[in-house]
């Protein structure tokens, strides 16, 4: 079982959210992460899904959606350079001053041009804001929850796109 | 430019341009306007039944009699939801249909409004496409498109939810000829490279095998099958869909495989070293245990959905393709293969357990009735509910040149076999329709015969009456220690209802009661003088079983023979 990583373009019409999740439920395919926008043409959505499946299992994932009369493109990011965020909040409650050093430090750290950082501060609490890749948004998650006690997360599913030169990822 | 016209003239004209020529309804509510737009219109058949699910297997019955797109038109709400189980029907069994329902007008959609369901939602995974009419100016776009998807590629439902403002709004009057779906584009071409890998294989082999399904028969590929075989000496073997794609007279062709396959056949898949399937989605009834499938064999798998191919057996050659066009091909540059001892193997087989039934301890032996309807009915197109009576028709009845075997393989619903019968007649009146069904399935959609009465079909009703749901009957018997919990469908002093012979005679339909074997040929040939409706009551034992039987789950090979 490995993660991968497909993008749809799909029609933007009611109920192919719907359809399309339902292919994975129904199936019992491990969705891990869905999310959906539209593109540069106004009926076209573009989803990025990330699932944990075999290889078998990833091939018929493919054809299943490719089966699909709305969905226009299937696109395997598994193989291929992407660039690709996942959209993060973390609220970290009950800091006292060091503590509050301290996030601000691991902020810095896990800044990548604007990537990480505090975007809101309270009495004890503060905000994170990150757009980094999921597993870094993972390593963050955990250094968080090793040194804090109140740690609340919100994530947003990633979004990836095609790199343009081969050479990044 | 021409005048605006409302949606439910619209619908009207969209039928009347795809050459639909009868279709299948129930009135409600929320389609009244389509309804009274119809009694308007000269040339389109409106067939009414007494239940949506049964108006579904008609409908899928007058499709499958046909090769035609099947059209259903029923309300909102439950008469919608009735329609489910049909829809699933047609989807697992690739019947090209398009459903109408009516739906609430589009201000109270969400609404919980009275007789609102989420009709498509809810048909989601059982239809290649379903969508809600939201705009009047999409309806004639919509609508090509429900034709178009229903009858191309691997066919299916197609469900069209149209709010009853969107029926009365004036709009556009044009119908599309065509509509390009940006993604979908059915496979019609075959890789030329996979199929000659695929006959390099079968070239190569010792012990060949052909697999045909259902999909040779929606291909119209059944020629070129026996073409095929015939230039290579190929035995072929077929799933319950395909039963008839290959004439049961051609020495080539060894009978049914899988849980309730001929011995010789599972035998051959077994021991088959390379295994040629075509239009089959490798069902689990046909595959047995699935690591235990064809386990000497190289497996070719071509079919025209590529979703279909590898999904439950992995195959070594995967051909994405239309049946008739890849037959079609190998044709060309098929060659005699020396089979010879490969087929004397399967005919030991054959001889070893050929298929056969006890005589039956009481009533008449389920075999005796399948060869009476063979010798009564050569050229009927033969529909079977489901059940043990199924299985027997699929072993014993014997296809011709032109029959349709009409079953339902993928869903096996119960309540299928009586009003397919009936869609089955209405579609090509001019032929015998021999309904082959069990006391069980035929009370699931019995009130069917007050449309069939109605409308004046010709149908005969072989009714396999062993007062009991034989099929779990038989896994009782066989796997519960004949612990018959809720199969016997007799009251516990023994009377049954109803009295089939008297519940005929309430439609004013014939019925004969045989209760031996010397009654079998009389009673279809009188059945046969019948023009209309005949039931005959045919009293089988319920200790009779389906056999051989390979046991769920376990592989094809290891069959249960007494």
């Amino acid at each position: 079982m490995k993660n991968r990583w497909i993008a749809l373009y799909v029609e933007n019409q009611v109920g192919v959210l719907a359809k399309v999740s339902g292919l994975f439920s129904a199936k019992s395919y491990n969705l891990q992460t869905l999310t959906v926008g539209t593109t540069e043409q106004e009926d076209v959505s573009r989803m990025t899904i990330s699932v944990k499946a075999d290889d078998v299992t990833f091939e018929q994932i493919k054809k299943q959606l490719n089966a699909m009369v709305e969905v226009i493109k299937v696109i395997d990011l598994t193989t291929i350079p992407i660039h690709m965020k996942e959209i993060l909040y973390a609220t970290v409650h009950g800091l006292d001053s060091v503590g509050k050093t301290e996030a601000f430090q691991i902020a810095e750290v896990f800044d990548r041009g604007g990537s990480v950082k505090i975007c809101d501060i309270g009495g004890d609490t503060v905000l994170f804001e990150c757009t980094l890749t999921e597993n870094k948004n993972n390593e963050l998650i955990a250094l968080l929850k090793s040194r804090f006690k109140k740690v609340q997360i919100v994530r947003g599913g990633a979004v990836a796109v095609e790199a343009i030169s081969r050479s990044n990822r | 430019m021409a005048l605006n016209i409302t949606g439910r003239k619209l619908f009207v004209k969209a039928l009347k341009e795809e050459g639909v020529d009868t279709i299948f309804a129930y009135p409600g509510g929320m389609i009244t306007d389509i309804v009274d737009e119809l009694y308007k219109t000269e040339g389109i058949r409106v067939v009414l039944g007494r239940h949506e699910q049964a108006l579904v297997h008609e409908a899928e019955g007058y499709a499958r009699a046909t090769g035609k797109t099947a059209v259903v038109l029923v309300t909102s709400g439950p008469g919608a939801t009735n329609t489910i189980t049909g829809i699933a029907d047609a989807y697992y069994d690739s019947i090209p249909m398009v459903i109408f329902t009516g739906q609430v007008p589009l201000h109270l959609i969400g609404n919980d409004a009275f007789q609102e369901v989420d009709i498509v939602g809810m048909t989601r995974s059982i239809t290649k496409f379903g969508v809600t009419v939201r705009n009047r100016e999409d309806m004639g776009k919509l609508i090509k498109m429900g034709f178009q998807v229903a009858s191309t590629g691997k066919p299916g439902p197609v469900l069209i939810d149209i709010p009853k403002d969107i029926q009365v709004t004036s709009g556009s009057p044009e119908y599309p000829d065509h509509v390009d779906i940006r993604g979908y584009h059915p496979n019609e071409n075959v890789h030329i490279g996979q199929l000659k890998k695929a006959y390099r294989l079968l070239k190569n082999a010792k012990r060949p095998l052909i697999l045909a399904g259902g999909g040779v028969r929606i291909a119209g590929a059944q020629k070129n099958l026996l073409e095929f075989a015939t230039k290579m000496n190929i035995p072929v073997t077929t799933t319950i869909m395909g039963k008839g794609v290959m004439p049961e007279d051609s020495p080539l062709y060894i009978g049914n495989c899988g849980m309730h396959g001929r011995f010789a056949a599972n035998k051959a898949v077994t021991e088959c070293d390379v295994l040629f399937s075509i239009g089959t989605r490798f069902n689990d009834r046909i595959t047995g245990e699935l690591d235990e499938f064809a386990p000497k064999a190289q497996i070719v798998h071509v079919d025209i959905a590529s979703a279909s191919i590898s999904r439950n057996v992995v195959v070594d050659v995967p051909v994405t393709a239309d049946a008739k066009i890849a037959l079609e091909r190998l044709c060309e540059y098929a060659e005699a293969m020396d089979t010879k001892k490969w087929l004397c193997e399967l005919k030991a087989w054959e001889k070893e357990h050929p298929l056969t039934m006890p005589k039956s301890k009481v009533g008449v032996c389920p075999q005796t009735i399948c060869e009476g309807i063979n010798e009564v009915f050569p050229k009927a197109n033969i529909v079977t509910d489901v059940g043990q009576h199924q299985m027997w028709a699929t072993q014993f009845i014997k296809l011709n040149e032109g029959q349709e075997f009409i079953t339902s393989g993928g869903l096996g619903t119960m309540g299928f076999g009586f009003p397919a019968a009936i869609g089955a007649s209405i579609g090509n009146p001019k032929k015998d329709v021999v309904l082959v069904t069990g006391d069980g399935g035929f009370q699931m959609n019995m009130q069917e015969m007050a449309t069939a009465m109605t409308i004046g079909v010709s149908v005969v009703i072989c009714l396999f009456n062993n007062s009991t749901l034989g099929m779990v009957r038989q896994m009782q018997q066989l796997f519960y220690g004949k612990r018959y919990e809720i199969t016997d469908l007799s009251a516990e002093d023994g009377s049954y209802y109803p009295d089939f012979l008297k519940w005929a005679e309430g439609y004013q339909c014939k019925a004969i009661r045989v209760t031996d074997a010397d009654g079998v040929v009389p009673a279809l040939k009188e059945a046969k003088k019948n023009k209309g409706i005949t039931l005959i009551d045919f009293i089988v034992s319920p200790d009779d079983l389906v056999l051989p039987m390979v046991k769920s789950g376990t592989p094809l090979g290891d069959m249960i023979l007494k």
